[in-house]
């Protein structure tokens, strides 16, 4: 009952073309000319082959907030954007600070099947900061959560971090900071500096950031413990963890796609779509960033995917909500903003989109990418074309993408999940077949069976 | 002008355009009937999400004295979390056959928002939005300006040469925004003082200079001191220490005002704090032009309404300069 699929064509990462062979689940065979008798065949001619990409930060609302995403719909876009999987940010209603919560969400995208759905825990009960959530709960929980955060909120006290660091390392796990420190942003809408200064606009200064991340990897070091660090975006911050890297300290940082390519000019309009948190920068900031993400400083991109309804977004500036969807355009915007620009190769993006994200969020599998013997999750993309980003591209249940109307490189024609495609020739799989799908691969056997005729 | 929302990008002809009918609609004010009938049968809306009693006066003043009919919509209270939603607001007025909406809103960029937006065609005039811009406060505080240095013969001119001393809290003042680029745009020279807390953190694409003397800056014998209104607000968070230093350092006290040149004028867009950024004594002396702003005021938005709801361009009626905005500060 699971498919089997025969890639034919496909470029690697390395620049070789070869086909990749999928049987149960698992890729059995890479190389020229395969066949197979009963094999759905994929033509990958002029395709790179990634490994299933792995978005660290990703809003998916459910539960609570269904009317801006739900689990499925999120997954829909991580699908459409090349996902295979994602880790499911804890600010929900309830917030994701029980083994409850966590089991739930991870239930609802094991069944709708289009991505690996890692529920994120928070950090601090109800994402208020004052007492530690059931970090243990949920870490031995079924969801077996290693990634806590309470993202959207930083946790400022410096002693409530200590013992985050501290108590998370008894269960293997790693905090993942929004770095912000709350009074110097109280009440910001955007980048402090120029702009602001014009539009009136109450700013969000580089140093609320930086201070924050200052105060974490000393701690971090201290105590021993890894820290990670949600989307960075300063030239400043980019600057404090090389210094903390070379230093030995264990910490890792993530950079969203749209920090790497807009500037806080964009605020001139007033249009809310631009209103993020951490806020557009300057253009310095975002050639910092493309640096740090080429030198290795900035380990890997995360999203930051946040969908947030209509309503909340055709208002005033300050009244708007923060955040924009960006899984759909992600791996567009890393072409456009550090391929085509020449700072990384397709090696590092894989690096930089799935092995590097799944280690941090020890999601096993995804270690050495597209290779025989492992989960079969990746993804085919057509650098070459391009598109007018539009509403049609985006399979989320919300509209608050930044990129409307803009030309981004790069298609996805194919997204495999655990063996079974949830995009094909550039169109979602309906959700039925897929979770019908995902229903198949998790009754199938776990390692890979080597079928005797899957040579044609 | 399809809409006003901000000085930042008014060229000087469009402004001395302003500057110059408002000096024709000053002497409608000055006859027996002080009406003229260019807008009878056309309507403007007066959208005040905060209360400003004397801007919204003066804009329905201004209205009626061209023959408009004013609705006044008052939306205090209705912020948007709890009630309905500019969008809603702008599709009534709409919908009620606005052909110019006045917004005065808390939350910078509120005239753009609606002006970008197909929510409603009328032509809007910026009335102050949040701490970005106050464009018809600095028109008329230009006109003020001129007719001071120019007198009679101020018809065409700019303000070339003319320097313009800002005091005060200029960081949360959309008055002192839009004064900033209108004045310089104008040909003034502008000079800004305010402790380093009240400055905005980046002023290099300012046209101004910067310091933070007072004295300083009335040594150097200015055309014009404009006094900004400190908030109540900003005496709790720490933008400085306590309201009678402020007065000390930065306020213009009976000692200082009698140090200016005889032909210097003093100007505050009120509500004056008497005693904390002005004296009784400075607010009251001649070269105060605080009430001649007021009077001004209602000539300036006549004009601008005028030339908004004559505009072509609109389905609604004068030329097409094009006034993209940003925008202002509590006055
Ligand atoms: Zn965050």
């Amino acid at each position: 009952m699971t498919t089997t699929l025969l890639v034919r064509g496909a470029t690697l990462v390395d620049g070789s073309t070869a086909d990749i062979l999928v049987a149960d689940g698992r890729i059995v065979e890479i190389g020229a000319k395969l066949g197979h008798l009963n094999a759905r065949s994929i033509d990958a001619a002029g395709l790179v082959a990634l490994p299933g990409l792995v978005d660290l930060h990703t809003h998916l609302r459910e539960p609570g907030f269904e009317q801006a995403e739900t689990v499925l719909t999120g997954t829909r876009a991580a699908a459409a954007g090349g996902f295979t999987a994602v880790h499911a940010m804890a600010n929900t209603l309830p917030v994701a600070d029980t083994a409850g919560v966590v089991e739930q969400v991870h239930a609802l995208g094991a069944r709708a099947g289009y991505a690996t759905v890692r529920p994120i825990g928070a950090v601090t009960r109800g994402l208020e900061g004052a007492q530690l959530a059931e970090i243990g709960a949920m870490a031995s929980s079924r969801a077996a959560v290693r990634v806590f955060s309470d993202d959207g909120k930083c946790i400022s006290d410096a002693l409530i971090m200590r013992r985050a660091l501290e108590y998370v390392t008894t269960f293997g796990g790693v905090i993942a900071q929004h770095a912000q420190e709350p009074r110097l942003t109280d009440g910001a809408q955007m980048n402090e500096g120029s702009v602001s200064s014009e539009l009136g606009l109450k700013g969000w200064p580089a140093v609320a950031e930086e201070a924050i991340i200052a105060r974490d990897v000393l701690l971090a070091h201290h105590v021993g413990a890894r820290l990670h660090v949600c989307h960075v975006s300063t030239a400043g911050s980019v600057d404090l963890i090389r210094w903390a890297k070379k230093r030995g300290i264990a910490v890792t940082a993530e950079v969203t796609p749209h920090h790497l390519v807009l500037t806080d000019e964009l605020a001139r309009s007033y249009d809310a779509r631009f209103k993020v948190n951490p806020p557009l920068r300057s253009s310095d900031d975002v050639q910092a960033l493309r640096e740090g993400l080429a030198d290795g400083t900035i380990d890997i991109v995360a999203t930051d995917h946040a969908p947030h309804p209509l309503e909340s977004k055709e208002a005033e500036w300050e009244a708007a909500a923060f955040g924009m969807v960006g899984l759909e355009s992600a791996l567009s915007v890393v072409q456009a903003s550090v391929v085509d620009t020449g700072l990384l190769d397709w090696a590092d993006v894989a690096r930089v989109l799935s092995s590097a994200p799944a280690a941090i969020g020890q999601l096993a599998g995804y270690e050495d990418g597209i290779v025989v013997g492992a989960l079969a999750n990746f993804v085919l993309w057509d650098p070459l074309t391009s598109r007018s980003f539009a509403t049609s591209d985006l399979r989320g249940r919300s509209t608050n993408s930044p990129y409307l109307g803009h030309s981004l490189p790069g298609r996805v024609v194919a997204t495999v999940h655990d063996g079974y495609p949830t995009v094909l020739d550039g169109e979602l799989v309906d959700a039925e077949t897929v979770a019908q799908s995902a229903r198949a691969a998790q009754g199938a056997p776990i390692f890979a069976s080597t079928q005797e005729n899957h040579r044609g | 002008m399809r809409h006003l929302l901000s000085t930042r990008d008014l060229r000087r002809d469009e402004a001395i355009q302003i500057l110059d009918l408002a000096e024709d609609m000053a002497q409608v004010a000055g006859r027996e009937v002080p009406k003229l009938p260019a807008l009878r049968g056309k309507t403007i809306v007066n959208l005040f999400y905060e209360d400003s009693t004397r801007t919204r006066i003066s804009f329905e003043a201004a209205a009626k004295r061209l023959s408009a009919d004013v609705i006044n919509f008052s939306a205090k209270g209705s912020s948007v979390t709890k009630g309905e939603s500019l969008k809603d607001t702008a599709q009534t007025l709409g919908a009620m056959g606005a052909d110019a909406v006045v917004i005065r809103h808390g939350a910078s960029g509120a005239a753009h928002v609606l002006a970008a937006s197909d929510w409603i065609d009328a032509g809007v005039v910026n009335a102050g939005d949040g701490t970005h811009e106050h464009p018809t406060q600095a028109l008329l505080d230009a006109y003020t300006i001129r007719q001071r240095v120019s007198g009679t013969g101020a018809r065409g001119a700019g303000l070339d040469g003319v320097r313009v001393v800002i005091v005060g809290d200029v960081l949360h003042s959309r008055v002192a925004r839009s004064n900033v680029w209108l004045l310089s745009t104008l040909g003034a020279r502008v000079h800004i003082v305010a402790p380093v807390t009240l400055l905005p953190v980046e002023l290099d694409n300012w046209p101004v200079t910067v310091g933070h003397s007072l004295d300083e800056a009335i040594d150097e014998s200015p055309d014009v001191v404009m006094m900004l209104r400190i908030q109540a607000e900003r005496m709790d968070d720490s933008f400085f220490p306590h309201p009678r230093e402020y007065a000390r350092e930065w306020g213009l006290d009976d000692a200082r005002a009698a140090r200016l040149g005889g032909d210097t004028i003093v100007m505050h867009p009120g509500p004056m704090n008497r005693g904390l950024e002005i004296s009784a004594r400075a607010a009251d002396s001649v070269k105060s032009t605080v009430l001649e702003q007021v009077a001004n005021g209602v000539s300036v938005r006549m004009a601008v309404l005028y030339l908004l709801v004559t505009a072509p361009g609109s389905d609604r009626g004068v030329s097409a300069g094009s006034t993209r905005g940003t925008g202002g500060e509590q006055r």
